[in-house]
């Protein structure tokens, strides 16, 4: 299949694979941060295929796997209204909130609606001008967009029934609090899609504060093992920089036009991230000028208080400081079909796809 | 358990698995039960048969390649067949909403009637049950079946036999049934000539059986794909297998829509697709007899079973890589059959 299997070429991943071996021997540590990376990584094999010098790390690039259990507490409250529909993307309606979750919410009758778009949402919007309908919207600057493009065009098409609930985030914040948490990796494997629309300058503090190089990658073998590749020379040549590995879709001035848009909707805001605590400045809420559409302001509700799991060690998995085998939780309790915490809920997340595919 | 029942409980894949051993198997619980098999195996005085019941809730009921009818009539014979009987006769029950237009059901009443033709089945009983509008969604078919079994053959659904170094084989390309039925709910607005792999495949099988006595393991890949049939038999008989990736043949449209939508193809479901293991002297033959069937032109060795990783079905990916296949958790597509 043209524009897959080139960048699925045996030959190739090989030829990239004795690039890196010979390259060095000295131990590196990398992490992808993008959660598309680590489902990519491992669906390939990647890791069979490295140099044991080479090790990668998960990050927090995940959005169900940051997202807050008060968040999906909220959107389990929001299901229970009257009258109200709930949209969301697809993983989300897995994640256990601290009595419920979206899927049990439905299989009791809650109107929860799966949707691959937002532009979904508004044609369901539409369709029930007596409901509200509730987007719940999750992700990093590579789905804010989209949210974005759900307010105003309900503000065009006068809609009065559409609210997006947001957790989004951008993760410049979190890349820059995992370094100062401490966090020893050697380079980041930047996210492609998030890159696509905020362009490479956001990654620019990382060489030059941190000394630490950023190639923002694709999603197919050679894509990932090509930015591997660039990261280990950058090491090995001590000279770290921001560099585009996925220049078929990613510029360095990023999608200017979707920039505007989240600046039209969104204003930033201190926010909770799984593992991390509370990022300054790192999350988007909906400014006042689209309130009306705001489902946090317009639609108040009763929400349990929260509680978390015991023993449970998503966060420190999402720092990148411990494996998904050394919880005492994975793969005993905490499986693919009984997820305890976010990181097993979501293809995304890394103990999902290290339970799937290594176990 | 969960307190309520999931759509994930349907899905065929972990959930589903965990249902039938922590309720059905446990209450019900009795030796022929417990083996698990496909269809049951039953010697009744000296007679060996095969019985087998399925429920057929598809949306939407008309689709590319078939229709709950064609697809109720082939599900019941592949789960005989692929156990080694020949099968002979068929039940078959209806469940109708209030209001469901006869003219529909006709069309799918005549297309069973043809498939059992087909397939040398005879429907001999049924039963009818109305409910109120929106009660049900339009028409589900319940069908059962029964069939002959060689004595010899008993073991081909256990897979009891199966040793390392055994070859495995699948008849065709995978996901065709899951993808369509995504299309035919306009599913991504995909407008594509993708249809259903939805047939009778006594045919192909009776091929197989004429070819090598030797069959160690045959079962249909269905709800949850080939990924779940592999993952049951490397758990059940605890031995090793690996799958070649790029061995194993798919559409390059349905591979198109999987790789957009984010499927997986080896967990979408398929309805007229069979994996077996023969012994790897076989394998080409057998091979060579699937492609003068229709339903096995593109048939293609895929991987093998082996004497390490035991519990495990490994896939060595198109790059070379390795990773696990393991049973899908929840549900990838409610009412797919």
């Amino acid at each position: 299949m043209k524009y897959i299997d080139e960048y699925r070429d045996k030959d190739l991943v090989n030829l990239l694979i004795e690039k890196i071996s010979t390259l060095t021997a000295q131990d590196i540590t990398l992490m992808e941060v993008c959660g598309g990376h680590t489902w990519a990584i491992q669906k390939f094999g990647i890791p069979s295929l490295l140099p044991k010098n080479i090790r990668l790390l998960s990050g927090p690039g995940c959005p169900v796997c940051v997202t807050s259990k008060k968040f999906i507490d909220q959107a389990v409250a929001y299901s229970r209204l009257p009258d109200t529909i709930i949209t969301t993307y697809g993983d989300l309606i897995r994640v256990p909130g601290s009595t419920s979750s979206l899927n049990i919410e439905k299989s009791k009758g809650g109107d929860v609606r799966i949707v691959y778009s937002v532009l979904d949402a508004l044609k369901i919007a539409k369709e029930n001008p007596s409901k509200k309908i509730i987007f719940l919207g999750i992700g990093f600057e590579t789905t804010a967009p989209g949210s974005a493009t759900g307010i105003v065009n309900a503000e065009n098409d006068k809609l009065s029934n559409f609210f997006l609930f947001s957790a989004h985030k951008i993760m410049p914040p979190a890349m820059t609090a995992l370094i100062d948490e401490g966090v020893k990796i050697n380079g980041y494997i930047a996210p492609g899609h998030v890159s696509v629309i905020t362009g490479s300058h956001i990654y620019e503090d990382f060489p030059a504060k941190y000394h630490i190089g950023c190639v923002i990658s694709g999603f197919e073998p050679v894509d990932i093992l090509q930015s591997i590749y660039m990261l280990v020379k950058q090491i090995h040549d001590k000279k770290f920089c921001v560099e585009i590995q996925y220049k078929r879709v990613v510029k360095p001035e990023g999608n200017i036009k979707a920039q505007e848009l989240m600046k039209e909707v969104f204003i930033l805001r201190d926010d909770w991230w799984r593992g991390l605590g509370i990022l300054k400045n790192s999350g988007l809420a909906v400014n006042e000028k689209y309130r009306k559409f705001d489902a946090e302001k317009m639609i108040p509700v009763m929400v349990e208080e929260t509680k978390d799991e015991k023993g449970c060690i998503c966060g420190e998995i999402l720092k990148g400081l411990k494996k998904p085998n050394q919880c005492k939780l994975f793969g005993t309790i905490c499986t693919t079909s009984n997820p305890i915490g976010a990181c097993m809920v979501s293809h995304e997340g890394a103990c999902n796809a290290y339970f799937r595919f290594n176990k | 358990m969960e307190n309520n029942i999931l759509l994930g409980h349907g899905s065929g894949g972990r959930l589903t698995h965990n249902l039938i051993k922590d309720l059905f198997v446990k209450h019900f619980d009795n030796p022929i039960l417990r083996q698990q098999t496909d269809s049951a195996l039953l010697k009744i005085n000296s007679a060996n048969l095969a019985f087998t019941t399925d429920s057929y809730v598809v949306d939407p009921i008309f689709f590319p390649g078939g229709n709950i009818g064609k697809l109720a009539v082939c599900g019941t014979v592949n789960d005989l067949a692929v156990s080694g009987a020949i099968p002979k006769y068929l039940s078959a029950s209806f469940i109708i909403e209030e209001g469901f237009s006869i003219k529909e059901l006709d069309l799918i009443i005549t297309s069973m009637a043809d498939e059992a033709k087909k397939a040398g089945m005879l429907i001999v009983t049924g039963d009818t049950k109305v409910v109120n509008k929106g009660q049900c969604d339009k028409l589900f078919i319940n069908t059962s079946g029964i069939g002959i079994l060689d004595e010899k053959f008993r073991s081909i659904s256990t897979g009891e036999k199966i040793i390392a170094g055994d070859k495995i084989i699948i008849n065709g390309s995978i996901a065709d049934h899951g993808m369509t039925i995504m299309a035919a709910r306009n599913f991504g607005n995909f407008k594509t000539e993708i249809k259903s792999d939805c047939a009778c495949l006594n045919s192909l099988i009776k091929k197989i059986i004429d070819t090598t006595h030797q069959i160690k393991f045959m079962r249909d890949a269905t709800r949850g794909g080939i990924a779940t049939i592999l993952c049951e038999l490397t758990e059940n008989n605890h031995i090793g297998i690996e799958v070649e990736e790029s061995m194993v043949p798919i559409n390059e449209k349905v591979r198109g829509m999987c790789e957009l939508l984010g499927f997986d193809p080896f967990y979408v479901a398929n309805e007229g697709k069979i994996i077996l293991i023969v012994p790897a002297e076989d394998a080409d033959n057998v091979v060579s007899a699937m492609k003068q069937n229709e339903f096995g032109k593109d048939a293609a060795i895929i991987g093998e079973v082996v004497d390490v990783h035991h519990g495990k079905a490994i896939l060595k990916t198109g790059i070379g890589g390795n990773r696990i296949i393991d049973m899908l958790a929840d549900e990838q597509l409610p009412r797919i059959c």
